[in-house]
C-alpha cells in the first residue's frame, strides 16, 4: 500500500515535470538599509513547454522580480522553482551561469547590447562562453542576422542601428545559444507600435519553432498577442486569463 | 591563461578602448620611465665620482710639511719645517705602516723637459719607488724607477702619457732615449698612464736621490706618502696621531699645531665619499619607491573606474552566462596586458634615454656612464603590473559578484 502511495507521488511529480518552468508559492523581500519591501508573496505559476506567455501589471506589482528570479538572474527566498523539471535554488554563481546559458535567453528593454562590439560579436558572445571556437560562433552569429534580416549590418556597432534593429540583435543573441525559454523584459518599451508589432511576429515565429517565451509588459496589445496572460498585483498571480478568454478580457478592458 | 580566444576578446577590448588603455599605460610607463632615470643618474654621479678616486690608492696618508703657527719651546712661530730622508724612515717605522714613499715637488726655475727639438713645461717629481702603489700607475713601456736607481743615483726618467706625446711625435719609441730635464740629460726608463686625472699624466717622476744630488736639494724632501694596507679609519687616525706627535718632538711644534704639517687622509676621505653616496643611494630608493607608489595608486584607481565603467557591460555578460571567474580573469588580464606592456616602454625609454646620455655627454668629473642594474629595473616593472593586478583584482571581484540585476538596473 505505501509502495503504491509512493509509486503515485512519483507518477504526479512527473507530470510536474511537463511545465517548463514552475513557480511555488515564491517569496522575495528586498532589503535596502532598514527598509524591507515584500514583493513577490507567494507567487504560484506554472508554464508549459512551447507556450507564449505575458505578464502584465502596474508597476511595483513584481513582474521584473519574477522575471529576474526565473531568469536566475536573482534569488528567491522561499519556496520551489523547477525550470526544465530541476529544481532551482540558491546555487553557485559558476552554475548559475551556466544554466542562464543553457537554458534562458534574455531580451531587455534597452537591449543591453554591448556598445563596443559590432553586431556580429554581440550575437556570438553567448557562443564564446560556451567556449565554442571564433570561426564557429562567427559564422553561426551570422546566420542569426541573416534570419532577422540584419546580415548587411553586422559589422555595425550597435549605435550605428535603428531601436528595432537593436532588439532583433538582441533577439538573435537572446536565440543563438538554443536556450529554451526566452525571458523578454518590456521587449518593446524602447520601440514605436509598428516596430512593437514587428518584434511580437518575430516572437510567434520563434514560439512556434517550440521555445517557450516569457515577456513582462504593461501594454495590452502585446499581451493580447500572447496564449496568456499573466495578471500579478501586489506580489500575487491575480488572475490568469488563457487564450479563450482573451476577447472577453479586451472587451471588458475598453469597457472599463 | 594562454587561450587564444580569450586573447582576442581582451585586445578586441583594448582596441575599442583606446582613451583609457593609453591613460593606464602612461600611468605605469612613466613611473617605470623616472624610476630607470633616477636610479641610473645616481649611478652616474657614484661613477664620476668614483672616478676621481680610480688610480689612486685609498689607504695611504700623505703628509706634507708646513709652517709652525705657535711658538713652542723657544721656537717662534713662522718657521718652515723641513722633512729629511730620516723623517720618513722615521715614519716608516710607525705602527700599521706597510710601506712608506717620499714625493717632492721640484720647483726648479725651468723646468722644462725637452727632447730633440720638442720641449714643454711639466711636472717633476723626485720620488721613491713606493710611489708607484700610490698613483697605482700603469706601464705602458718600459719599467717604473727601482731600488737600483735610488741606490746608484742614476739619472732616470719615467714620463706621463701626455708628456710622451708631447715630446715624442709620431709614436716615436721613448725607453732609452734621453730627454733634459732643466738641462740635465736623464734617461728615460718607462713611460705609464693613469685613469684619473690629466694632471696625474702631465708629469714626471726622477729618483729622489738622484734628484737630491742633481738639483742641490741636500737631503730634503717635501713630502711622505704613507700607505697602510688594510688598515681601518680607526687605524688611520692613530697613525695621523703617531706621526704628529713624533714629528713635533723631533721638528719642536706644537703637537696641535695645525700649520705644522698638512695631512691629507685617504681613507677618511674615501670614507666619506662613500657615506655620501650610501646617503645618496638611499634617498634615490626612498623616491623611486615613492614613484613606485605612486604608479601603484594611478593603476588602482584607473582599474576602479573602469570596473565602475564596465559593470553593465559585466552584467550584460553575466546574463548570457559569463562566471564570475571568466569575468576577473578578463578584466585582470586586460590589466595585466596593459601594464607590463606599458611597463616595458617605459623601460626601454628609461634605459634609452640612460644610454644617450651616456653616449652623448663625456664623461666628466662628477658624472660618468649612467646605467641600471637590469634587474632592478626589471623586478621593479613586475612589482608594478603586480600590484596593478591586484588592484585591479579587489574592484573587479566585486564587480563580479555583484547580481546581474543590479549591474543591468537602468540608470
Amino acid at each position: 500500500m505505501a509502495q503504491l502511495l509512493v509509486i503515485q507521488f512519483l507518477i504526479t511529480t512527473k507530470d510536474n515535470r511537463i511545465d517548463m518552468i514552475s513557480l511555488n508559492n515564491i517569496n522575495k523581500t528586498y532589503f535596502t538599509g532598514s527598509n524591507s519591501l515584500h514583493v513577490l508573496k507567494g507567487v504560484d505559476l506554472n508554464i508549459e513547454k512551447g507556450e507564449l506567455v505575458s505578464i502584465m501589471g502596474s508597476s511595483g506589482s513584481g513582474k521584473s522580480t519574477l522575471l529576474n528570479i526565473i531568469g536566475m538572474l536573482d534569488n528567491y527566498d522561499s519556496g520551489e522553482f523547477h525550470l526544465n523539471g530541476e529544481f532551482i535554488q540558491k546555487m553557485s554563481e559558476k552554475k548559475a551561469a551556466y544554466y542562464r546559458n543553457k537554458f534562458i535567453g534574455f531580451v531587455f528593454q534597452s537591449f543591453n547590447l554591448i556598445s563596443f562590439k559590432n553586431a556580429m560579436e554581440n550575437v556570438a558572445l553567448p557562443l564564446y562562453y560556451q567556449k565554442v571556437s571564433r570561426k564557429k560562433r562567427n559564422i553561426k552569429a551570422m546566420e542569426y542576422l541573416e534570419k532577422m534580416g540584419l546580415a548587411e549590418w553586422a559589422e555595425h556597432l550597435p549605435s550605428e542601428l535603428s531601436g528595432g534593429q537593436k532588439q532583433r540583435l538582441a533577439i538573435a543573441r537572446a536565440l543563438i545559444s538554443e536556450p529554451k525559454v526566452i525571458l523578454a523584459d518590456e521587449p518593446t518599451g524602447a520601440l514605436d507600435s509598428a516596430t512593437s508589432m514587428e518584434v511580437m511576429d518575430l516572437f510567434h515565429e520563434i514560439n512556434d519553432m517550440g521555445i517557450t517565451i516569457l515577456i513582462v509588459t504593461h501594454e495590452r496589445d502585446i499581451a493580447a498577442k500572447t496564449d496568456r496572460i499573466v495578471k500579478l498585483k501586489d506580489g500575487i498571480v491575480d488572475s490568469i486569463i488563457s487564450n479563450g478568454e482573451r476577447k472577453k478580457w479586451l472587451a471588458d478592458q475598453v469597457m472599463a | 591563461m594562454f587561450d587564444l580566444d580569450k586573447w582576442q576578446e581582451i585586445f578586441s577590448t583594448i582596441r575599442k578602448n583606446k582613451l583609457r588603455t593609453a591613460l593606464t599605460g602612461f600611468s605605469v610607463a612613466w613611473g617605470i620611465f623616472m624610476l630607470v632615470v633616477l636610479l641610473g643618474s645616481g649611478y652616474g654621479l657614484e661613477n664620476g665620482v668614483k672616478r676621481e678616486f680610480q688610480g689612486d690608492a685609498v689607504n695611504y696618508i700623505s703628509i706634507n710639511s708646513g709652517v709652525t703657527s705657535t711658538a713652542y719651546k723657544g721656537m717662534k712661530a713662522g718657521r718652515r719645517i723641513r722633512f729629511t730622508n730620516e723623517d720618513r724612515e722615521i715614519m716608516d717605522k710607525i705602527q700599521y705602516v706597510e710601506k712608506s714613499s717620499s714625493r717632492t715637488f721640484l720647483f726648479q726655475e725651468n723646468n722644462t723637459i725637452s727632447y730633440k727639438n720638442e720641449y714643454g713645461t711639466f711636472d717633476i717629481f723626485a720620488i721613491s719607488p713606493e710611489y708607484r702603489d700610490v698613483e697605482i700607475l700603469t706601464m705602458t713601456s718600459g719599467r717604473f724607477l727601482n731600488q737600483k736607481d735610488i741606490t746608484d743615483y742614476r739619472k732616470s726618467v719615467v714620463l706621463g702619457r701626455l708628456v710622451y706625446e708631447a715630446l715624442f711625435k709620431g709614436g716615436e719609441e721613448a725607453v732609452d732615449k734621453y730627454v733634459k730635464v732643466s738641462g740635465v740629460p736623464f734617461k728615460v726608463v718607462g713611460v705609464f698612464d693613469d685613469p684619473g686625472q690629466d694632471r696625474d699624466v702631465r708629469r714626471i717622476y726622477i729618483p729622489v736621490s738622484t734628484a737630491q744630488r742633481v738639483f742641490n736639494m741636500g737631503n730634503n724632501i717635501r713630502n711622505v706618502c704613507l700607505m697602510l694596507g688594510e688598515a681601518d679609519i680607526q687605524q688611520s687616525h692613530q697613525v695621523v696621531e703617531d706621526v704628529k706627535q713624533q714629528m713635533s718632538e723631533r721638528h719642536k711644534f706644537a703637537p696641535e699645531d695645525s700649520r705644522a704639517l698638512f695631512i691629507f687622509n685617504s681613507i677618511e676621505n674615501y670614507k666619506q665619499f662613500m657615506d655620501l653616496f650610501a646617503g645618496i643611494r638611499f634617498f634615490i630608493w626612498i623616491i623611486g619607491v615613492g614613484t613606485i607608489i605612486a604608479g601603484i595608486v594611478g593603476v588602482s584607481n584607473i582599474m576602479m573606474i573602469v570596473v565602475k565603467e564596465r559593470t553593465k557591460e559585466i552584467g550584460i555578460r553575466k546574463a548570457l552566462g559569463a562566471t564570475p571567474r571568466t569575468i576577473i580573469s578578463l578584466i585582470l588580464q586586460e590589466s595585466i596586458l596593459i601594464t607590463a606592456f606599458a611597463g616595458y616602454i617605459g623601460l626601454v625609454a628609461g634605459v634609452g634615454l640612460l644610454e644617450l646620455v651616456s653616449n652623448l655627454i663625456p664623461a666628466h668629473d662628477y658624472f660618468a656612464n649612467p646605467e641600471i642594474n637590469i634587474n632592478i629595473a626589471v623586478a621593479a616593472t613586475v612589482l608594478l603590473v603586480l600590484a596593478g593586478a591586484i588592484a585591479g583584482y579587489v574592484p573587479a571581484k566585486k564587480a563580479a559578484s555583484v547580481k546581474p540585476v543590479v549591474a543591468l538596473r537602468d540608470e
